[in-house]
């Protein structure tokens, strides 16, 4: 199982290894990010605003791993369809959950990558200090990475199903999630019953939580609890949609056809 | 030729595929044994590469049955996929990798203990050693063929499923692509199930065939045969006459046929 699992990992190592445009996603666009919303940050503290907006800081680094996660698990899929490898892959002997685990396995290093650069980078830049979320930053992060495979499961699912005419959602489904997700603002400010969808989601617990840290030093170590339970939930739902999608894509024969497309 | 133990390799019975409105197969049965090429023949649109889809797993068949070496694909997919390979002229290998990562990769998904050493003799064997370092997207397609080919080699295969592997060769390498087949296939027993729509080739590889036609079987047994049976100059003719009366043919139970081990 490992040495399958394995496997897969290096084919991501063996292709991040020489590609520029590949280390560049892992740094280049969450740089550009943060460095827009550092220099509005300082802006409004320039204009003698409270010291927590320091928490955009923080909202971009956290975005940024809820994003880059549910990204990789799905392009990371996406991309043998493109490459015509699927059928090669599927007629291996790997189980689809050794497949998903070396992807997630992938997506941890890549998010921890770039969540160290942009921390260390928030903190030189504009000396705002990741580690001051204390120690339930772990469980911030753990919480956004387990969402985004979460929510990856559900766009892998459609681009199984759906091919080329899905691949929008790879990047449309995330950007459906950060508004409600209240990534830059409490949630008070959304509509009351957007407030109630909010909820539902285990990412507004995460930046919430984040902003309540940083405001008032203490880690709402329920909120966190209420955000993993409803991961479980979405991990569980999605895993069962992606099984039940693949059994249709069998039925349908899309695995052959996709390349064609 | 081996083909010692009487059980066959590959059984499949009733087997049925509809997408939708198409019937792309109807009502298959037929069995290959042990260390035989078969060739699965018939126009374009037969469903042919159906056929080896629903026997690798590919595809979930709407009716019937598929036994490899013993086990039911529905129920041991895993198991038997670990065991067979397939390649095609449709399937690439990731194009940003060079030759030998690729083959790095596969060799671990299969298991493989002592890679380096057998992708060292295949890349040899398919003549494309001198490419091993080369970025896989670089290499011509014919390259990229012999590349899947080392790739379904890699885990041994006891079956290899062939679905046009030789599409996009020039002459002299298809011919020896061939040789190194036939070569592998009397060296490690393999069994092959072979598609193609190079009548010369399947005339020289396979040792019987069965020819498809709107997804059933309409002829089968050794090239030699069905040509003297239908009267036909070459297999080319036959296969003519047959694409386009195809409908006046009855089905055929190729089970009928020999049992395994009667040679
Ligand atoms: N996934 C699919 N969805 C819908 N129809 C399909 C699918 N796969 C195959 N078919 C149909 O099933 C029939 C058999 O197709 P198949 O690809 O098996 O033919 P083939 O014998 O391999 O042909 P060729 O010589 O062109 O490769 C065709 O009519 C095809 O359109
Ligand atoms: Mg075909």
């Amino acid at each position: 199982m490992w040495l399958r699992i394995s496997a897969i990992v290096m084919r991501f190592f063996f292709l991040h290894r020489r590609s520029v445009a590949r280390v560049m996603e892992i740094f280049f666009w969450p740089v550009m990010n943060l460095l827009v919303w550092g220099f509005v940050t300082s802006f409004l503290q320039e204009l003698a605003l409270p010291k927590t907006v320091l928490f955009l800081i923080g909202s971009v680094i956290l975005w940024d791993v809820l994003y880059r996660s549910q990204q990789g698990i799905t392009l990371a899929i996406t991309e043998e369809f493109w490459v015509k490898n699927i059928i090669n892959i599927f007629i291996s002997p790997i189980s689809v959950a050794e497949l998903l685990g070396a992807i997630c396995i992938v997506g941890i290093i890549k998010s921890l990558v770039t969540t160290i650069f942009l921390a260390l980078l928030a903190f030189f830049l504009y000396s705002f200090n990741l580690m001051e979320t204390g120690p339930g930053l772990v469980l911030f992060l753990g919480n956004l990475l387990l969402f985004g495979w979460a929510v990856g499961l559900f766009t892998m699912a459609l681009i199984f199903r759906y091919g080329r005419a899905g691949e929008a959602l790879i990047w449309g489904v995330p950007f459906l999630i950060q508004p409600v997700s209240a990534v830059f603002y409490p949630v008070g400010v959304l509509p009351l019953w957007l407030q109630k969808v909010a909820w539902l989601l285990p990412s507004t617990y995460v930046f919430e939580g984040m902003r309540q840290v940083l405001a008032t030093g203490v880690t709402d170590m329920f909120k966190l609890g209420v955000s993993f339970g409803l991961n479980m939930v979405y991990l569980l739902l999605g895993s069962l949609y992606f099984g039940w999608m693949l059994r249709r894509v069998r039925e349908m024969g899309y695995l052959s056809r996709m390349h064609l497309e | 030729m081996e083909t010692g133990s009487a059980a066959p390799i590959t059984e499949v019975s009733r087997l049925c595929k509809r997408f939708g409105t198409v019937t792309a197969l109807d009502s298959l049965s037929f069995r290959v044994c042990r260390g035989e090429i078969l060739g699965i023949l018939g126009p374009n649109g037969a469903g042919k590469t159906t056929a080896i889809h629903c026997m690798l797993g590919l595809v979930t068949p709407s009716g019937g049955s598929i036994r490899i070496m013993g086990l039911d694909i529905a129920r041991h997919r895993r198991q038997i996929l670990q065991r067979v390979n397939f390649s095609s002229a449709y399937t690439a290998l990731p194009a940003n990798l060079t030759v030998y990562e690729n083959l790095v990769v596969f060799a671990r998904l299969y298991g493989r203990k002592d890679a380096r050493e057998e992708i060292a003799r295949l890349l040899e064997l398919f003549e494309i050693e001198d490419s091993a370092g080369r970025l896989t997207g670089s290499l011509s397609s014919g390259q990229q063929t012999r590349l899947n080919l080392c790739k379904a080699f890699l885990n041994d295969p006891e079956i290899l499923f062939l679905d046009e592997p030789t599409a996009s060769l020039d002459p002299d390498i298809a011919a020896k692509v061939r040789t190194r087949l036939h070569e592998l296939q009397l060296e490690r027993g393999i069994t092959t199930i072979y598609t193609s729509h190079n009548m010369r080739e399947v005339e020289e590889m396979c040792d019987r065939v069965i020819f498809l036609a709107k997804g059933r079987i309409v002829m089968q047994g050794s090239p030699a045969a069905i040509i003297a049976q239908s009267k036909s100059r070459s297999l080319e003719d036959l296969f003519i006459v047959i694409a386009r009366n195809g409908h006046l043919y009855e089905a055929v139970d190729d089970r009928e046929a020999e049992p395994c081990g009667s040679e």
